[in-house]
């Protein structure tokens, strides 16, 4: 079954009308004299130089040897330009452990931050659908109760849950040399798992997958229904395609918040190999390590994967934000 | 799957029969209400697919929320260090020492001030951009990129760059102010105790403000234009549209920001530990670091635990304010 189904108006974030021109001069609302429009741009230039100058002075002191960076009076741009950052992250492999001790960045933690954000995106989005798809179109005893239970749990901030959740994910039965009792061992400590299965559900998610799904008008369920489909089927074949601006939303949230995420990585993370990016970053620096040019480009390459979702789905993403008014 | 499924539905279930004078479809056996004299049993065997679908999610959320929250309780009424096996009950012992510890309380007083000050200055920056680049310009595209890069630039990025920036020798701050002859020596500005917060302040609006006029626009773009076309027939100008039309119609979008900010100020941690790391003299010290250390380096979950209990309570009046005015949002 195809996303678009005839007939059915979904309520918010269809396929949005193209945007009317506002350059154009209409009704002359918005027409205003080039002396407005002169101070206006006085205004936003100087600011637009202070937004994006110190992310230009990051990208170019990625490319400037050590001895460029700590020069008394800034380059923006480089002049003797050097890859020797970049490379640093790439040939990470050849060194020994010594080395890598002394400050050198490595390439997994990119690699682990990717695994780690997909995963969590992936499975999040599926798991939050399925429960939101519970909540709107099925009907079933308790259902009120869990779906309470789940948004009053929204009210309650990480932070009050990070400290259990750090014992909890420490005994967890049969993991990292736990017995079945959750002692011994370390279990999800220092593991992937750790990481990810806390991230598989989200309260909100589930309420903003739920609130779209309510649009879904019940009798294209129940033709469903009638031919014979499974509920299965019927989530897979019909309520998914047509909630897919409520997943993708969904999904790019979460992308971005788990790739960038830094504090639930930074406890539960302690292998030199597996932690992610942000927090390898991070320790790099406030271990006072000296390798700036490095650094910055660890930086730009954690940047790059945001800016490029942000470019892709700039529409989906200005629209969810509208949707949900949430960020992350 | 061709086959019908063995609850005894046919096709001729939903087909309208007359019945008492009107048109009427039977239900569907799976759509049985709640007021239903069938029996819970009964219907929960019905839906039993909807509990399949939900127990992945439950499972999770029963773990790493509600048992999380109940086990958060516990801690705080004991002495529970990691790395001694000992871990005795204390009562309200924990909550006694939070009150009396001079630390806590700087470190409420640093997260009140850092919320204070970088909420509503974000919030200003990002209603004036938005307020200009909802003009007709020809750049507006470009600007608003602009604007919205440091959002995208994930956080750490962000506090190891300014980092840099503020660095006392080679920062660029410090290298322009010297040549405006605004300062005569180079401010130390993560290491001056009155400096260091004001500047974690000013990178939090840099990252923060492209966020809050994204959302102004979305505001922005839903006010009709009938009320300014109204409004300019009858003689009012910029200001006056301004400030009768504009300000009064976005004022939910201005509570939500403020109530979404104010939630995620207070948990400000990342520009902490990357930037000063609480220092100077705990000047930069927020709740969420002081838990962090209490939990993560001396090891006290117990307490770490009624420190984040305190986080909380300060949390709750404005995350209530938020589901309220998101389920406004939502229902209308």
């Amino acid at each position: 079954m195809s996303g678009v189904v005839a007939g059915v108006d979904l309520r918010q974030a269809a396929p949005e009308p193209a945007a009317p021109d506002r350059r154009s001069p209409r009704n002359g609302v918005n027409r205003f004299t080039w002396q407005q429009k002169v101070v206006t741009y006085l205004v936003l230039a100087p600011l637009a130089i202070l937004f994006v100058a110190p992310f230009a002075w990051l990208i170019s002191a990625s490319f400037q040897p050590m001895g460029e960076i700590f020069s008394t009076s800034p380059h923006w741009v480089p002049k003797d330009p050097t890859l020797e950052g970049y490379k640093g992250f790439l040939n990470v492999g050849h060194l020994t452990k010594a080395q890598q001790g002394q400050g050198h960045g490595d390439w997994r933690w990119f690699v682990n931050s990717a695994f780690v954000a997909i995963a969590i995106t992936v499975l999040q989005t599926f798991f939050n659908a399925l429960c939101a798809y519970c909540f709107a179109k099925r009907r079933f005893p308790g259902r009120n109760v869990i779906f309470m239970l789940f948004l009053a749990t929204m009210m309650v901030p990480g932070q009050v849950t990070l400290i259990p959740n750090y014992l909890i994910i420490k005994h967890i039965p049969f993991f990292g040399g736990n017995d079945w009792m959750g002692n011994g061992g370390h279990g999800w400590l220092d593991s992937y798992w750790g990481l990810i299965m806390p991230g598989i559900v989200s309260a909100f998610g589930i309420f903003l997958i739920r609130q779209y799904m309510l649009s879904i008008p019940d009798q294209l369920l129940e033709a469903a229904r009638i031919d014979g489909a499974s509920e299965f089927r019927i989530f897979r074949s019909v309520v998914l395609p047509l909630c897919a601006p409520a997943l993708a939303a969904n999904a790019i949230f979460t992308f971005q918040g788990a790739w960038e995420d830094f504090f639930w990585p930074l406890i539960i993370l302690s292998s030199p190999e597996k932690i992610t990016a942000p927090v390898g970053l991070a320790l790099f620096v406030v271990q006072n390590r000296t390798s700036w040019t490095l650094l910055f480009a660890g930086s730009v390459i954690a940047t790059l994967p945001m800016i490029i979702v942000f470019l892709v789905f700039q529409r989906k993403f200005v629209q969810g934000i509208a949707l949900t008014g949430v960020k992350g | 799957m061709a086959t019908a499924r063995p609850l005894g539905r046919t096709e001729t279930d939903a087909v309208p029969v007359k019945a008492g004078g009107r048109w009427t479809r039977p239900r569907l056996r799976r759509e049985i209400p709640h007021g239903n004299r069938r029996g819970v049993a009964a219907r929960v065997w019905t839906q039993r697919s909807a509990y399949v679908f939900l127990l992945p999610g439950m499972l999770i959320f029963s773990v790493f929320t509600l048992a999380a929250l109940i086990f958060a309780v516990y801690l705080t009424f004991h002495r529970w260090s990691i790395i001694e096996p000992d871990r005795p009950f204390v009562g309200l012992d924990n909550y006694r020492d939070m009150i009396q510890d001079e630390r806590f309380t700087g470190s409420v007083l640093n997260t009140i001030y850092f919320s204070g000050a970088s909420v509503p200055l974000s919030m200003a920056i990002g209603l004036l951009l938005a307020l200009l680049l909802n003009l007709p310009l020809r750049l507006r595209g470009l600007f608003r990129a602009a604007f919205y890069l440091p959002v995208v630039t994930p956080f750490v990025v962000s506090a190891i760059l300014w980092k840099w920036l503020y660095n006392g020798d080679y920062g660029l701050f410090n290298h322009y102010l010297l040549q405006a002859h605004l300062i005569d020596a180079p401010l130390l500005w993560l290491s001056d105790k009155n400096l260091a917060m004001p500047a974690v302040i000013l990178m939090s609006v840099w990252a923060g403000t492209g966020f809050s006029m994204v959302v102004y626009l979305a505001g922005l773009q839903a006010i009709p234009d009938e009320l300014y076309e109204s409004a300019r027939i009858d003689g009012a100008g910029v200001w006056q549209r301004l400030r009768y039309i504009t300000i009064p119609m976005l004022r939910p979008t201005t509570l939500f920001l403020a109530v979404m900010g104010i939630i995620s100020s207070l948990q400000v941690f990342t520009q902490i530990f990357v930037m000063t790391s609480g220092g100077p003299v705990n000047k930069t010290t927020t709740m969420v670091y002081y838990m962090y250390l209490w939990a993560f380096k001396y090891f006290d979950m117990g307490y770490a635990s009624t420190l984040a209990f305190a986080l909380f309570l300060m949390l709750l009046a404005f995350t209530a304010l938020q589901l309220r005015l998101m389920r406004q949002g939502f229902d209308a």
